[in-house]
């Protein structure tokens, strides 16, 4: 297929969301669609973001393409990646046609993802036990402030030597940044639950174990999910750094892989994918947060 | 020297249960270290159903004593008594119960729970009635203070007068001994706190339960109680203690009364000495 034909479709599909978004708040706003787009493509806030967008392309263009600044001439054009990135022949062996391209999206994916839920499987526990046990608290805290400020990369060797192989090696990397993220704004969490709620549950009966589940866990829930916000963004940007070091595939890989082979449009291609795969998980983070809070909704927002 | 035992019977007296004495009770903060008394023999009687009010300026361990009396807060000297039982003493661990519930100065309805699972949650949790009777109670609890529409939502998207309303009703439907509110009207404007005065006083007409409620508005503590106790500055104890002979049902034409009026300028006298003293005691903290 034509690559202007697949950039056409693409365009399409985000005037579409837009569209779709727009006509959700119109019917919110209960005024009518037509008058909701006209707000919106009017309004100050788009206009900016907008602008923010085409400067950014337009810098690109003149400092690498128009003016080829010493340095900058060496890195290929929006357009060019665009093109390359669309192309059914790309000259590069990446793009959206290519079997390779999906399986390091996909060996990257499945190594943030392990590593995330790993990280929030036992994260918010231990946060939770941390803000509920005094004891607990005062026996890892120190330790975990102590191993925490390690940059994960530091780790690669060890975890290489220790772990069987490359690949678990790679996730353990990802993994301890993320379980930090989560535990810390877990514990964050329970501290900042007001003492009347505890006060008001035990005045109504209820017992240690019960405080926990009743009080520790929903109360700290809008720390969590900010946290799993965190801990997604970080577990992506030390995978990245891990697979340089140590993989054979994924989108880090690719990136280190296409500077030691000159292949420059494919660096970007690789970095833009990170860059949309990265915002779809934190989105779909912030998604399953909203459903578990609808008390926090409805109080912002209003039923 | 500072008690000041009740000598005429509250001119509403129910027979039952949430009677308290409260003996010669003292609580030091950190006894090793800065050492601040916040109550020092300490003593007061309330009768089973007596509404009694407690009044002084702030910082003078109205809320010690509430929540020495909640469980919240163990005593460093004499003793608590509830319907004749040892509620707290200097040995027993503290320890919050049904039988005495708070409702907050800020208040604590959970956020996160609707208001029907939270007006179910002290009988629920303690087993003392499945989920199913719960709810049935809750509702004819909710509708009967006319806040049966509202099971479904969330605290948050409650006025404050309702929150609080739902919030002693979840105190309530434990059948609690004993009622303790902690300056729960103090962040309302003047509308609402009326209106929050009319449906407390329904529901003390209503339920005879003790009702132990902390203040630092002289006229609400005139309005609403039976006896209304001047607690002192810091180390706390009772200095005055006034009674309020108004009838009940109380009407808001009584604000206006001689009787109410002079009730009104004997306590403003009495906490005003201690409000300077406080002042003073301020002062010298920070020189």
């Amino acid at each position: 297929m034509n690559p202007y034909i697949v950039l056409g479709l693409l365009l399409m599909a985000v005037l579409a969301v837009g569209a779709w978004q727009q006509k959700k708040k119109a019917r919110l706003y209960e005024i009518s669609w037509g008058h909701q787009l006209r707000k919106t493509l009017t309004s100050r806030s788009f206009l900016l973001q907008m602008g923010g967008f085409v400067a950014f392309v337009v810098i690109w263009e003149l400092t690498v393409k128009v003016f080829s600044l010493p340095w900058f001439n060496r890195l290929p054009g929006p357009w060019e990646c665009l093109l390359e990135w669309l192309s059914p022949d790309p000259a590069y062996g990446i793009s959206i046609y290519t079997e390779d391209y999906y399986t390091h999206i996909i060996y990257s994916t499945y190594r943030a993802t392990t590593a995330f839920v790993l990280a929030t499987l036992l994260g918010v526990p231990m946060g939770l036990l941390m803000g509920w046990s005094r004891k607990f608290y005062d026996y890892s805290f120190p330790l975990v402030e102590l191993i925490r400020p390690i940059p994960p990369l530091a780790w690669v060797p060890l975890a290489i030597l220790i772990l069987p192989g490359d690949e678990p090696a790679v996730i353990f990397v990802t993994f301890l940044v993320a379980f930090f993220v989560t535990a810390l704004n877990t514990l964050l969490g329970v501290e900042s639950i007001d003492e009347s709620f505890f006060r008001a549950a035990r005045c109504l009966g209820a017992d240690k174990r019960r405080l926990l589940f009743d009080v520790v866990l929903p109360g700290a829930m809008p720390f969590i999910f900010t946290g799993l916000q965190i801990s997604m963004g970080a577990a992506w940007f030390s995978l990245v750094a891990g697979e340089m070091i140590a993989a054979q595939y994924g989108l880090g890989f690719l990136i280190w892989d296409s500077y030691s082979l000159i292949q420059y449009p494919v660096i970007v291609i690789g970095m833009a994918t990170l860059g949309v795969i990265g915002w779809i998980s934190s989105a779909a983070v912030r998604s399953v947060g909203r459903k578990l809070m609808a008390w926090r909704e409805r109080e912002l927002y209003g039923s | 020297m500072n008690t000041a035992e009740a000598t005429t019977p509250p001119p509403v007296c129910r027979a039952g249960e949430g009677a308290m004495s409260i003996r010669k009770v003292g609580k030091i903060y950190d006894p090793e270290g800065v050492h601040v008394v916040a109550l020092n023999d300490c003593s007061l009687e309330i009768a089973a159903g007596e509404f009694v009010a407690i009044v002084g300026p702030s910082g003078c361990g109205k809320s010690t004593l509430l929540n020495t009396i909640a469980g919240f807060d163990g005593l460093t000297s004499g003793e608590i008594l509830l319907d004749g039982e040892p509620l707290a003493t200097v040995d027993k661990d503290p320890r919050p119960g049904p039988d005495r519930v708070v409702v907050f100065q800020h208040g604590a309805l959970f956020p996160w729970k609707t208001v029907l699972q939270n007006v179910t949650y002290g009988p629920v949790v303690q087993g003392a009635m499945s989920e199913e009777d719960a709810n049935k109670r809750a509702q004819e609890m909710l509708s009967r203070v006319g806040l049966n529409d509202i099971e479904t939502a969330y605290p948050g998207q409650l006025s404050s007068g309702m929150q609080r309303r739902v919030e002693i009703i979840r105190a309530l439907i434990n059948n609690p001994k004993v009622l303790l509110l902690d300056e729960p009207f103090r962040a309302m404007d003047t509308v609402t706190k009326s209106a929050s005065h009319q449906y407390l006083l329904e529901l003390y007409d209503a339920t005879g339960k003790t009702i132990f409620f902390i203040t630092h508005d002289l006229e609400e503590a005139i309005f609403l109680a039976d006896k209304v106790l001047v607690m002192t500055t810091r180390p706390g104890y009772i200095k005055k203690t006034l009674q309020v002979n108004l009838p009940r049902p109380r009407q808001y034409s009584m604000l206006a009364s001689e009787e109410f009026l002079a009730m009104k300028a004997q306590l403003v006298e009495a906490v005003h000495e201690e409000a300077v003293k406080a002042f003073e005691a301020g002062e010298r903290e920070m020189a």
